[in-house]
């Protein structure tokens, strides 16, 4: 009787949940104890309430952004101490040995790595990033819808808590980063791992996927005067792009982990090996998803180098339609390449052969980007900040990678690559050095204008070269270490293998990119403490081209006082050269101020992921009544939220007159 | 530190760590560039035709990135700057053009090779294909000789330059079966069967693996697979026949047990419609039949 109650009360929760081996108990630690000693020092600082009324409650996408980005790298450090892990256990564990994880808690530890890298980093800094960035380059106060866009943020956080409380309450899926069935499935894997990738990731999709909704129609509507679509910056096109593919993509993955759920939970079938259920399904519907997924985290990447070339070569962006176009074909063809990553699922030689050649077309306008860029570069006057570095090490490592990604688009080659090291050392030389080096050059160019100082130079290209050099050290060796016949998610190997060499200095990368990884923590030390001397008085510390750069560093939070019009492309970059022809005396009329229409700060956003959390973990622990509790305390702030008649206030134009004043005053006496 | 002498620091040691790399790799052996047998050799030229293809825009990219990165940079006034060069038909249809006709070779390439290389096919020889059923189980290989009535576990031997047709299960999650000297690798997965068409054209014990995720056991999913004259694999058939224990259905059920790092093991005799039993067993009208269950389905 008692046993039942406890069922009806915890689910499957008990006191057996908690971690015992060592390795877990300092993980759950280092989550439990983080968490204690922020709130320490927020109480010891007092700023408990400064927390909440700038930061909790805001719909700033600018703070919005900044926040996505402090916890993307959070979990970069999540995902690098897994990945320090993995190449331990693999450099340690040949022959007699076998390392110091057990093969189950190396497999959680490889699928944590892919999920957080994947959903809670490079997807986190990629909004982080549109968040900052989007609305001040389209000339607009806001994004399209605010109260969804932080909504989105906390679904976000709400996914990567339920992936870091697996630590400390039960444990992770073992079944790698997408989790194919039968393995997935309650027969292989009757433990709650698979069930926290499936809630984490399902409520920070739902998140990605309103927030693909809220930046289409922000791009699409809210535009200044004057920008029509081929005027925007390249940027603004690689998010219309991605958003696209959000739009389309994550609807897949919403319904795949649905079912999967259901199978798991319900005793239904749609992939189960037997009763009727079909595995090649779920491997169809993953990969529909996420190859354009992959897409999503590049694109804008490609965006932010477009916007970097042309700023540091002081020079128009070359081939902008041809940019454009290639944006456009990437986007239409990421939908038709899925089939690559299973050719070794048994399709006929007609099938593999279309979609090989499929995956080689979308390579020639990959191909027309990067030429485009190195023709902006040409007769440019480039200057090598840091963002030029990350730039120049995209295209070496993209390359490489790139090469070993059309010779896996031949299916008779791929045959003999698939799931190896090889394929390893491919992915992460398009998802890292492709996306991630986008993303980090993107952080360091931006800092300015939503911080108001720049970031020390010097440290920032010690980073640079710890991740480039230590990157390559890292996953070179594993194209070799793929063609020796060493497949990936190994956690033990035969001595005879002659493994063990290259994974030593596959570790030996690892460790190099840590170092510049440390350099990058300190370079964020440094630059805050040294703010003064690397001020930004101008709001234009690059002599940049595009119209966030025309508004005061750090960008008020209505972006622009007045709203600026776009005639040209580079806008701002164009309205300087005008003024310089301009006669001296000629000055710009006196701005006329108005009053500015801004959205009230809510903390509803975080009460509807508070509640999806809830709903997410009792889900995961078969609480019944919790996860009602939570999915009723959803829709109860939904309808609170929507009962809002006045979410909105006006600033007076007295008021925006005085920032503005204060803003000229630091720029008059830099 | 004058010009020269920081290029030798630097130069130096990045040609010392080049020279030690072609060393090591010169004196390892690189199992997917060194096929012993028609389908490898095939998928490892066809590895090298992309590869030097795709030199073909490697070698500008990298040439271009670093000859104008280093002539148009800041400190060279020399150099001419143009800010509002922003086009050149001529320039951007000749790099639309490079790729494509690039990506127009390797898609006929590849549409030949797949149907060439379909691992459903079977391979042109005088030699008669022989047959071997494999099931992946948890965790390790079981390989059915259906036409000798043996099996054995975790070890596979077939004559040199007689194709072998392995038929491909599994009783267990999704694996991979791959022998990388032999050729490329193809799912093995519960319900269904594949085929994997190869031969040895050498003597020789290659290594093989699972190459995908299957549970805690997969990384001792390791086999060895023997290329042998045909007389010494007559041999080794009358050996399995006379030292094994039989593979009767119960000792089947014994085997797909879950199981880490087991050695070979020898069957004198297995059923003979195992393998097809293997498969019927998701099938969902086997669930009427006796014996026979359909997992998750009787349980709940």
């Amino acid at each position: 009787m008692n046993l039942l109650l406890a069922n009806a009360f915890l689910g499957k929760l008990s006191w057996s949940a908690l971690p015992h081996d060592p390795i877990t108990i300092f993980g759950a630690s280092t989550v439990v104890g983080g968490a204690i000693l922020v709130s320490c020092l927020l109480t010891y600082f007092k700023r408990w309430k400064w927390l909440w009324q700038e930061w909790l409650t805001t719909v700033d996408p600018k703070r919005i952004g900044v926040m996505y980005i402090i916890v993307a790298l959070l979990m970069l450090l999540r995902g690098l101490s897994d990945a320090a892990l993995v190449r331990t256990q693999q450099a340690t564990s040949a022959g007699a040995s076998h390392g110091i994880l057990s093969a189950n808690h190396f497999q959680q530890i490889v699928s944590a790595h892919g999920t957080i890298m994947i959903f809670f980093v490079a997807m986190g800094l990629m909004f982080g990033l549109i968040n900052l960035i989007v609305p001040l380059q389209i000339g607009s106060r806001d994004v399209a819808f605010p109260f969804l866009n932080a909504t989105s943020f906390w679904l976000f956080v709400a996914g990567m808590l339920l992936v870091n409380l697996s630590l400390v309450v039960g444990e992770f899926s073992a079944a790698g980063w997408l989790a194919y069935p039968p393995l997935s499935e309650l027969q292989f894997s009757p433990g709650v791992g698979v069930d926290y990738w499936i809630w984490s990731l399902q409520i920070a999709g739902v998140g990605s996927l309103l927030a693909g909704v809220n930046f289409l129609v922000t791009i699409l509507k809210m535009r200044c005067p004057g920008m029509s679509l081929m005027k925007m910056p390249l940027f603004v096109w690689s998010v219309l792009c991605a958003m696209m593919l959000v739009i389309f993509a994550f609807p897949i993955l919403t319904v795949t982990l649905a079912l999967l759920f259901l199978d798991r939970s319900m005793g239904m079938h749609f992939f189960t090996a037997g009763g009727g259920g079909n595995a090649m399904m779920y491997v169809n519907l993953i990969w529909a998803w996420g190859h354009p997924e992959v897409y999503i985290l590049v694109l804008p990447a490609f965006g932010i180098y477009s916007e970097v070339v042309a700023t540091f070569s002081r020079k128009r962006l070359f081939g902008y339609t041809s940019m454009v176009w290639a944006l456009i074909a990437i986007t239409f063809l990421s939908f038709s390449v899925w089939l690559h990553h299973f050719f070794t699922m048994g399709a006929g030689a007609d099938v593999n052969a279309f979609f090989g050649i499929m995956t080689g077309v979308i390579a020639i306008p990959t191909g027309v980007k990067i030429f485009n860029w190195l023709a902006t570069m040409y007769r440019g006057r480039i200057l090598f900040a840091t963002p030029m570095f990350w730039f120049m090490g995209f295209v070496v490592i993209f390359t490489i990678g790139g090469v070993a990604g059309v010779l896996m688009s031949v299916p008779a080659i791929d045959f003999q690559v698939h799931n190896s090291l090889f394929l390893v050392a491919h992915f992460h030389m398009m998802i890292v050095g492709g996306a991630v080096f986008g993303y980090l050059a993107g952080v360091t160019y931006w800092f300015p204008k939503i911080f108001g100082f720049r970031l020390n130079e010097w440290l920032g290209k010690k980073a640079f070269w710890g991740w480039f050099l230590g990157f390559l050290l890292a996953f070179v060796p594993l194209y070799i270490l793929g063609l020796m016949g060493a497949t990936r998610r190994l956690d033990h190997y035969s001595a005879s293998m002659g493994w063990q060499q290259l994974f030593i200095v596959a570790g030996i990368g690892v460790a190099v990119l840590l170092a510049g990884v440390g350099f990058q923590i300190l370079q964020f030390i440094v630059s805050i403490k040294q703010r003064k001397a690397n001020l930004d008085t101008t709001g234009d510390p690059w002599n940049g081209r595009t119209l966030e750069w025309s508004t005061t560093s750090p960008a008020p939070f209505y972006n622009y006082a007045v709203i600026p019009e776009a005639s040209e492309r580079d806008a701002f970059w164009v309205a300087k050269q005008a003024a310089a022809a301009d006669d001296e005396d000629d000055k710009p009329a006196k701005p006329r101020y108005e009053d500015i229409l801004m959205p009230k700060n809510t903390p509803l956003g975080l009460f509807i992921a508070g509640f999806a959390f809830v709903f997410g973990f009792a889900a995961i622990w078969h609480i019944i009544w919790l996860a009602a509790a939570g999915l009723l305390g959803v829709i109860i702030c939904v309808i609170v939220r929507a009962s809002d008649d006045e979410p909105e206030y006006y600033v007076p134009a007295e008021e925006v007159r005085k920032i503005e004043a204060a803003a000229n005053e630091r720029e008059h006496y830099a | 530190m004058t010009k020269k002498s920081r290029a030798a620091l630097i130069g130096v040691p990045v040609l010392g760590f080049i020279a030690l790399a072609a060393w090591y790799l010169h004196h390892t052996n690189i199992p997917v560039l060194e096929p012993k047998g028609p389908v490898a050799r095939q998928e490892f030229d066809l590895l090298m035709t992309g590869l030097a293809l795709s030199l073909v825009v490697v070698i500008p990219v990298f040439t271009l990135l670093f000859t104008i990165a280093w002539k148009y940079r800041e400190g060279n006034a020399k150099a001419k700057y143009s800010p509002d060069m922003d086009g050149s038909r001529i320039a951007e249809t000749v790099w639309w053009i490079i790729p494509t006709v690039l990506i127009f070779i390797i898609s006929l390439l590849t549409w030949n090779s797949s149907h060439q290389l379909d691992p459903f096919k079977p391979l042109a020889s005088k030699t008669p294909q022989m047959t071997i059923q494999v099931v992946a189980l948890d965790w390790k290989w079981l390989f059915i000789y259906p036409d000798q009535r043996i099996a054995s576990v975790n070890f596979v031997q077939f004559p040199k330059d007689t194709p072998v047709n392995f038929e491909i299960t599994a009783d267990a999650p999704m694996n991979s079966f791959w022998i990388p000297q032999l050729g490329g690798q193809i799912y093995a997965m519960p319900g269904m069967a594949t085929d994997l068409h190869l031969m040895a054209s050498q003597y020789g014990t290659f290594n093989g693996s699972s190459a995908n995720i299957s549970g805690s056991g997969f990384a001792g999913m390791a086999f060895k697979a023997k290329a042998s004259s045909p007389a010494d694999f007559g041999r080794w058939v009358q050996s399995v026949k006379s030292s094994g224990s039989d593979l009767s259905m119960q000792a089947y059920d014994k085997l797909a047990e879950p199981s880490q790092y087991n050695p070979v093991t020898y069957y004198a005799t297995a059923q003979s419609d195992l393998y097809d039993r293997v498969i019927m067993k998701y099938m969902p009208v086997a669930g009427s039949m006796p014996g026979m269950s359909i997992p998750g389905m009787d349980t709940q």
